[in-house]
């Protein structure tokens, strides 16, 4: 058995375990650990597809920097936010469970009637990448995609906003008295007013509401 | 100069433009300080816009009278909006011999009666609106006679009509100058409607809106059966009668005179109302191959000629009289191109539209000195006031009237002349009937308006000279253009337009010209010798008291035979009463069928919220159903 | 290399299977999130398994690109759950129904 052969099934069926783990556990937490090895191995088999430059970004932007994202999400907002109990929907289980059967089987079946499940990839695969896969990827990607490549820098910095924009709490200006106010003021300005504050401050605090009760502040 | 010919376009539009959006600011910044108003800025701007359109076509005559004859037919092409394939769309202008001539007309004139406007709307309030206007009309009259197919043709021929609408309305604030133009508009419309019609079934027939092909190139007959050239000719003529006031679509022409004085010389005595007659002139390939539409043309333009003089007879208001004038010389124009005359029509085109813009133009300087007075009852013996208003005005008068050697003898009786040549014995009989009325009503105005006893109060101050300037220029027009276009047996005009309308027939059965020649001066004679015997100083108690008298005839004539009332009942009676019925029809069947419609449509949409739950899951569940499906169809058609 | 491409791709089609099974099941919106993730991964799977195949770098590329836009939409998918969460004090897709017919 080739090394490639053992390393695929070595793999293949860990990350089919994998996925399956990230649906079953209760916890968000060890759900987001499965999804990183999930990850890792699919990066495994891009290395076995010989793509070992997204076998790197996938490890580094994917495991790496989305996955921590994820913690840190789920940090924010309470690693015990499980699922709730009850209120499911009628027949749902049954119908996601037929519809996965059923894109396996049809994907399968496509599969089988167009390339076969003998093909192999045809070798010289290094003929189209000169000086090595990440070199030749820079020289499609910075040539033939300028432009796209150009344009996603865009979206990235458009989704950076969004993120500050979405996840900002609304604030309010702050006004020059408070800014003039005693030092023992200061949670004033911050919009929480001490026990002891007139009640015209703390009408003036802004929307309390918009936290989340209970939610980490 | 050919090339540049769009530029006679493109002037007064440019300069419409900037008199419309921006002229109220701009002519009160250059006339501040001076106490003078917005008026002369306009006026000026918007006169100079017109006079170099006129160099561009004066230009454009010269370069084409260098040419040879038969090369006279020049194709520009100002823009090509579509090229695609063998496809092209492309907006051409025409110049030829027609074409030009009737561009001269439009700009020349049309400068003239701008540089008079100029006096005459001075205290408007509005100037820079109306020199908008009016110099949008001449934008528009010049995409018409410019056009190398119909497709500009139709634009430019709507775009007249809204002009006309816009400043027969122009004093929108007087109720009857807002009902003439909405009547204007909406009687124009039925003939436009008629002629839009007829542009389809040209463009069913041919597939081309092309001159030269709908037209056939020179020499050649456009290919086509009679019967579909009958029908196309037909309805043509239908939009030509509408936009020339002709039987039956008259009506809208004696009520525009709403609109102030220099419109109705431009608009509705030069330019726009003879569109009717160069679409035929332009179109007569196709009236010649149908034969029926020609033979109908000339009846309906001798129908017109009679009519009109006849309308005209019993008009006190002179502007209207005027009116009616121009409807019996279009009618004129009409019967030329119906016999097949057409370089005889234009001839007659070009000399109307001198003496027509005079006419009104020299009743507008009555109106403008007599703060618009213009009923003959309470004018008379103008002359002392106004000398130079009387003389051209009868010098206008005298054009119209045919007496020779002026251009209304050159024109007009070569028509009868040729008709009698060609043993149309009808044509020259009845139409030297109507010859008679235009002497007889041309000189009634004279004689009550301008001799005799004084019947209006106070003093009619003389016009201005920029109002009398370029009616000296309009007189000595009116006077020799025949002399000079028409005089020689041919026609000088006329060979001018051979290239594009072919030689005149010179027939020889009949009299000969020296008897047709006295037969004519005595008509006309005649004519004027019943105004003066009706008409003269010394009998104006009489005809002032004609209605009292003879309150059925003078009730005829001064309704023009009423149909405009039977019209106005027709219209209450029938066509309301049929439109009620459409309406209740309307709302009963047809909405009820909408509304039942819709509202089986909602019980259904009632259902389909179930669907709409609001959980995401589900969704993603009919996302990936759908996908499934999808992929399923994908599988099976392998 | 030895094992067959078609492998790759039916590796590729279950984990898709499985991260739209999870976006159906869970509940939770992280976990309906991290099922997303799942998904287009699968999918990049097969996009460098048909690159291998037809010996095309385009296939890395459009895999690329895919993570690249990937990132942005975890960046805005997750501030948005941050947003929701604030305002309705839940994780709950199916509370977050304001918008049923």
């Amino acid at each position: 058995m080739p090394l490639d052969n053992v390393v695929f099934w070595i793999f293949a069926p860990l990350s089919v375990a994998t996925a399956i783990g990230m649906i079953a556990v209760r916890n968000s937490v060890h759900a987001a650990l499965f999804l990183v090895v999930n990850l890792f191995t699919v990066a495994v088999m891009f290395l076995l597809l010989d793509a070992p430059f997204l076998f790197a970004v996938q490890i580094i932007v994917y495991a790496g920097a989305i996955m921590v994202l994820f913690l840190f999400v789920i940090m924010l907002l309470g690693v015990d936010r499980g699922d709730p109990v009850g209120d499911r929907l009628f027949g749902q289980r049954t119908m996601a469970a037929i519809l996965g059967v059923a894109i396996v089987a049809e994907l399968g079946t496509a599969i089988r009637a167009s390339i076969g499940l003998a093909t192999r990839a045809p070798g010289g695969f290094d003929a189209a990448n000169p000086g090595g896969n990440p070199a030749a990827l820079a020289e499609v990607l910075f040539r033939d995609y300028l432009v796209p490549f150009e344009v996603t820098s865009i979206l990235l910095i458009v989704a950076a906003v969004a993120a500050m924009v979405l996840a900002l709490r609304r604030s309010r200006a702050v006004t020059q008295r408070e800014l003039e106010a005693p030092a023992g003021d200061d949670l004033a300005a911050y919009g929480m007013a001490p026990p002891g504050a007139p009640a015209s401050m703390r009408a003036a605090s802004p929307r309390s509401g918009s936290g989340a009760p209970g939610g980490p502040r | 100069m050919i090339e540049l010919i769009g530029l006679a376009i493109a002037l007064p539009l440019g300069a419409a433009g900037v008199n419309l959006l921006f002229g109220n600011p701009l002519w009160a910044w250059t006339a501040r300080g001076t106490g003078r108003g917005t008026g002369q800025g306009a006026g000026w701007f918007a006169t100079a816009a017109m006079a170099a359109a006129f160099a561009v076509a004066l230009g454009a005559l010269l370069e084409l009278l260098s040419l040879p004859p038969d090369e006279r037919t020049q194709v520009v092409t100002v823009v090509e909006w579509i090229r695609a394939g063998a496809v092209s769309v492309s907006l051409n202008l025409r110049v030829d011999p027609l074409s030009i001539t009737m561009a001269l007309v439009v700009t020349g004139v049309g400068t003239l009666i701008h540089l008079h406007a100029i006096g005459y709307m001075g205290n408007d309030p509005r100037p820079a609106r109306f020199f908008g206007y009016m110099n949008l009309f001449c934008a528009f009259m010049l995409a018409l006679v410019l056009a190398n197919d119909f497709l500009l043709l139709y634009l430019g021929w709507e775009g007249v009509g809204l002009c006309s609408y816009l400043l027969i309305g122009f004093w929108s604030e007087r109720p009857e100058a807002a009902n003439a133009a909405k009547k204007a508009f909406i009687t124009t419309r039925i003939g436009d409607v008629l002629l839009l019609l007829g542009l389809f079934a040209m463009w069913v027939h041919f597939g081309s809106f092309d001159f030269d092909t709908v037209l056939g190139a020179e020499g050649s007959l456009p290919e086509i059966a009679t019967g579909t050239a009958s029908a196309i000719s037909l309805l043509l003529l239908g939009g030509a009668v509408g936009k020339s006031a002709q039987l039956p679509l008259h009506v809208w022409l004696p009520d525009a005179m709403a609109g102030p004085t220099p419109v109705s010389a431009l608009i509705h005595a030069a330019t726009m109302v003879t569109a009717g007659v160069y679409l035929v002139v332009r179109s007569h390939a196709l009236f010649e191959v149908s034969g029926t539409a020609l033979d109908v043309v000339a009846v309906v333009g001798l129908a017109g000629a009679i009519y009109g003089g006849l309308g005209s007879l019993g008009q006190y208001d002179m502007k209207r009289a005027l009116a009616y004038s121009t409807m019996s010389q279009l009618g004129f124009m009409f019967l030329a191109a119906g016999l097949g005359l057409y370089p005889i029509a234009i001839s007659l085109l070009v000399a109307h539209a001198f003496y027509k813009a005079l006419l009104f133009l020299s009743s507008g300087n009555v109106m403008h000195g007599l703060h618009d007075e213009i009923d003959v009852r309470r004018l008379g013996g103008l002359q002392r006031d106004m000398p130079w208003t009387t003389a051209l005005f009868a010098a206008g008068a005298l054009a119209l009237s045919g007496l020779p050697p002026f251009s209304g003898f050159f024109t007009k009786d070569s028509i009868f002349e040729l008709a009698s040549h060609d043993g149309e014995v009808w044509a020259y009989v009845l139409g030297s009937l109507a010859a008679m009325l235009s002497a007889w009503y041309i000189a009634r105005l004279v004689f009550q308006a301008f001799i005799g006893r004084r019947r209006y109060k106070g003093h009619a101050h003389e016009a201005s000279p920029v109002m009398l300037a370029p009616l000296v220029v309009l007189a000595v027009g009116a006077l020799f253009a025949g002399l000079a276009l028409a005089s020689t047996p041919e026609g000088r005009l006329a060979v001018f337009l051979e290239p594009t309308l072919g030689p005149v027939s010179e027939g020889h059965a009949g009299p000969s010209t020296g008897v047709l020649i006295a037969i004519s001066v005595i008509v006309t004679v005649i004519g004027i010798g019943i105004a003066w015997r009706l008409y003269r100083p010394s009998q104006d108690e009489r005809w002032i008291s004609f209605p009292e008298r003879e309150p059925g005839m003078a009730g005829a004539l001064g309704h023009a035979f009423y149909i405009d009332d039977l019209y106005a009942w027709v219209v209450s009676n029938v066509a309301l009463r049929g439109a009620a019925a459409l309406e209740w029809f309307d709302r009963t069947v047809i909405d009820g069928a909408v509304n039942g419609v819709g509202r089986l449509v909602r019980r259904a949409a009632g259902l389909a919220p179930v669907w709409q739950s609001g959980k995401v899951r589900r969704y993603a569940l009919s996302l990936l159903a759908g996908a499934a499906v999808l992929l399923l169809f994908a599988v099976v058609r392998i | 290399m030895r094992t067959p491409i078609a492998y790759f791709l039916l590796l590729s089609a279950i984990l898709f299977a499985l991260g739209s099974m999870t976006v159906l099941l869970r509940r939770n919106a992280l976990r309906i999130f991290m099922g997303v993730e799942l998904q287009l991964n699968a999918v990049n799977l097969s996009l460098v398994a048909f690159s291998r195949m037809h010996l095309e770098l385009d296939g890395q590329i459009l895999a690329f690109f895919s993570m690249v836009v990937a990132a942005a939409e975890v960046v805005v998918g997750l501030a948005i759950i941050v947003a929701v969460v604030r305002r309705t004090s839940t994780t709950v897709v199916d509370r977050a129904d304001v918008l049923r017919g």
